[in-house]
């Protein structure tokens, strides 16, 4: 397919390995923020073939995996109630909440449905005028300028029938979180190319000096990474720390203004917990005090004191900062697997644990 | 044989024009349920088992000696009822057909299980019936026996239907899913993924500047040419979970280890370009005319020459070979030559939200 097979060309992908090899003269960890570009690493077998010094970490960029329990649970309150039909992007009604998933409220009788887009949510509302549609929002800035607009045509075209679980997150916040740990060795960061297509790259500026670490924004493909990887080497190796875009047939330093006015116009900033880390300050976006109306949280107080219960086994929030390996979970392979994850990282194919267990399967033979 | 099921010409008592749809009465065992199969059914599968008309069939004498029963079933509730290239009528009787020459089994006869929905419009059931009638004779399968129940509205998709199926597996024909052994190779008989993509895309209305089109095929013609060109260890038609739940479960049965290349496995590009955008995998995708086939090395030329040959193999191809380690697990060689492990589809197939 045109513009995927060039990036996924294995004759590229020899010379850029053989480049970042040339390059590497030490052990580098690197991590990857975004959740694609780990399910692009696993699904194209990127991960086995990088020059041993070459450490790969996932990052807390699945949204799937972040979104906080609380959140979960509130949607799984949601979609509970009668007159209510739930709608959410796909890989998240397999997450679990503290006692269920979104896909064993369905069996129950709620009304959940798949959509590709919070526009096709918009469509359901008003084929439903008598039920409340409620849009789960989750997600980077790559979703919140689509979860914005339809916040935006639901006022526009009167669906008073309409609301938004709201639990958007954002990456430079995660980012210097992670860096302010003192558990985190990280030495550089692929940024994620989606959330610069949105955002630009502007807002990593003051993160590299501060924290005196290349970010490079980085594809999702296979050609992608490595040319981000092959960036990310040469800047430590020469002991350099600035922004770079490796992702240039998409990101600009400014980003999509039309894109982050939409995002301006709906949400602000707020602190946002994020599931297996906690709370991040002003690390997420929460609707304007002028769309209020359309807060699924506002318009069904009932949801408002959910008790959570996580695994107490789990430990993905330490894989999401990258202080642990997955394997290094009790729970990994036994309780916990892609059949009865525990945790959202063995959820979502973007989740680490999810990608460890395929991998780990095959390392031990 | 009537070709197509008389609508037209139904009489008194009670013509069954007068419902334009299925009413509660159809699944009753009354007048109604009697007019049903005998202005539809019944001409439309005619054949002199049918025609016994008693509460069991009774089969004249189906194996010589040495030669095994093979008996399956399956049940189909797709959504929506027709599609792009097929429609729950020809899935259920090629669905059950493919299940029976998949153990290298002649299929003989069918049975039809239909749970219909009050308020189904007759028109939809004649249309189906009507292809499921076509696609007997394709498959050369009889309707040996039926039954019909009618659920109120709103207790089912408008209409399921179940099949059972009997067939012979010829003496000397040993074809299971544990038969891989080592040094096998691996083929597969065409494009993944059309099926599943086709009915995908009329349920979430996505359009494509070429219609994909559902693979829905017999295969029983194909299993035989394979057979009568070289042995076979393992078939296995690449229904639900697609490609990637077939070998899991050929390597689980085998206790052996698959190994494939991606780039070898053939996929159109209009269902590789919906499947990029709709976050999924092509090879975990459902087919409906497509099978893998495990077979020794030396057969695999002759046999893959033998598939191309036939309308329903024609894009067959060598994808992989079955190797002793790490049994029980899939890998493949990717595009840009690394290795990714195949694992098995945890459940539904989602959509990954970026």
């Amino acid at each position: 397919m045109k513009y995927l097979d060039e990036y996924r060309d294995a004759d590229l992908t020899r010379k850029l390995l053989a480049d970042i090899q040339k390059t590497v003269t030490r052990r580098w960890t690197l991590m990857e923020v975004c959740g694609g570009q780990t399910h692009s690493i696993i699904r194209s077998g990127l991960d086995r073939m990088l020059p041993p010094e070459i450490e790969l970490v996932h990052g807390p960029g699945c949204p799937v995996c972040v979104t906080p329990l609380e959140q979960v649970d509130k949607a799984i309150a949601l979609a509970s109630l009668p007159n209510v039909i739930f709608t959410s992007y796909g890989d998240m009604l397999r997450v679990p909440g503290s006692a269920q998933d979104l896909f064993a409220v369905k069996a129950a009788g709620g009304d959940v449905r798949v959509v590709y887009s919070p526009l096709d949510a918009l469509k359901i509302a008003r084929d439903n005028l008598g039920k409340t549609v409620v849009f789960f929002a989750i997600g980077f800035e790559t979703t919140a300028p689509a979860n914005a607009m339809a916040v935006l045509q639901a006022k526009a075209q009167g669906l008073t029938n309409f609301a938004v679980l709201v639990s958007h997150v954002t990456v430079p916040a995660a980012i210097s979180a992670l860096m302010d740990s003192p558990d985190v060795q990280v030495d550089g960061f692929l940024a994620a190319g989606h959330v610069c297509t949105v955002m630009g790259f502007w807002e990593y500026e003051p993160l590299v000096e501060k924290y005196k670490i290349p970010i490079v924004v980085t594809g999702f493909e296979p050609v992608d990474l490595l040319h981000g990887i092959l960036k990310c080497v040469r800047q430590l190796e020469a002991g350099r720390h600035t922004v770079e875009n490796a992702y240039g047939r998409s990101v600009s330093r400014e980003g999509n203004k039309p894109a982050q006015a939409v995002i301006q116009q709906v949400f602000e900033m707020t602190d946002r917990a994020w599931r297996g880390i906690g709370v991040i300050p002003m690390s997420g976006y929460r609707l304007r005090p002028e769309f209020a109306f359309f807060d699924a949280e506002l318009r069904f107080p009932e949801v408002q004191a959910i008790e959570t219960k996580e695994s107490p086994l789990c430990i993905s929030g330490l894989v999401l900062q990258g202080r642990k390996k997955p394997s290094e979970c009790p729970a990994f392979g036994r309780e916990c697997t892609p059949q009865t994850p525990l945790g959202a990282t063995m959820v979502s194919s973007e989740g680490a644990c999810a990608a460890y267990y395929r991998y780990g399967r095959y390392s031990n033979h | 044989m009537t070709d197509k099921p008389n609508l037209l010409g139904w009489t008194c008592p009670r013509p069954l024009q007068n419902y334009p749809t299925i009413v509660m009465g159809h699944g009753a065992g009354g007048r109604m349920m009697a007019d049903l199969i005998e202005h539809l059914f019944a001409p439309a599968f005619d054949n002199e088992w049918l025609r016994q008309m008693g509460d069991s069939t009774a089969l004249e004498q189906l194996m010589e000696m040495g030669q095994r029963l093979a008996f399956t079933t399956d049940s189909f509730v797709v959504s929506p009822l027709f599609f792009p290239g097929g429609n729950i009528g020809e899935l259920a009787v090629y669905g059950t057909v493919n299940d029976l020459a998949m153990r290298g089994a002649k299929p003989l006869y069918l049975s039809a299980g239909f749970i219909l929905e009050e308020g189904l419009p007759m028109e939809t059931l004649g249309n189906i019936v009507t292809a499921m009638a076509a696609a007997c004779k394709k498959a050369g399968v009889n309707i040996a026996t039926g039954d019909t129940k009618v659920v109120q509205k709103g207790h089912g998709d408008g209409i399921y239907i179940n099949t059972s199926g009997l067939g012979v597996i010829p003496a000397d024909v040993d074809i299971g899913p544990a038969n891989a052994q080592p040094g096998d190779v691996v083929l597969v008989s065409g494009t993944m993924g059309d099926h599943g993509i086709a009915v995908m895309s009329v349920r979430e209305g996505l359009t494509f500047e070429t219609e994909i089109k559902s693979d829905t095929a017999p295969l029983n013609g194909l299993v035989e040419a394979m057979m009568e060109a070289g042995q076979i260890h393992c078939l296995r038609d690449a229904t639900r979970g697609g490609l990637a739940a077939v070998l899991n479960e050929l390597a689980g049965s085998s206790r052996v280890g698959i190994e494939f290349d991606e780039r070898k496995v053939p996929i159109r590009p209009e269902v590789n370009a919906a499947c990029e955008m709709l976050g999924l995998d092509p090879l975990y995708i459902a087919n409906e005319g497509k099978l893998v086939a495990i077979l020794p090395e030396t057969a695999a030329e002759v046999v893959l020459s033998a598939m191309r040959q036939h309308e329903y193999g024609k894009e067959a191809a060598i994808i992989g070979r079955v190797v002793a380690e790490h049994p029980g697990l899939v890998t493949a060689k990717t595009a840009i030559g690394g290795i990714r492990v195949v694992d098995v589809p945890a459940g539904e197939l989602l959509p990954r939200i970026c």
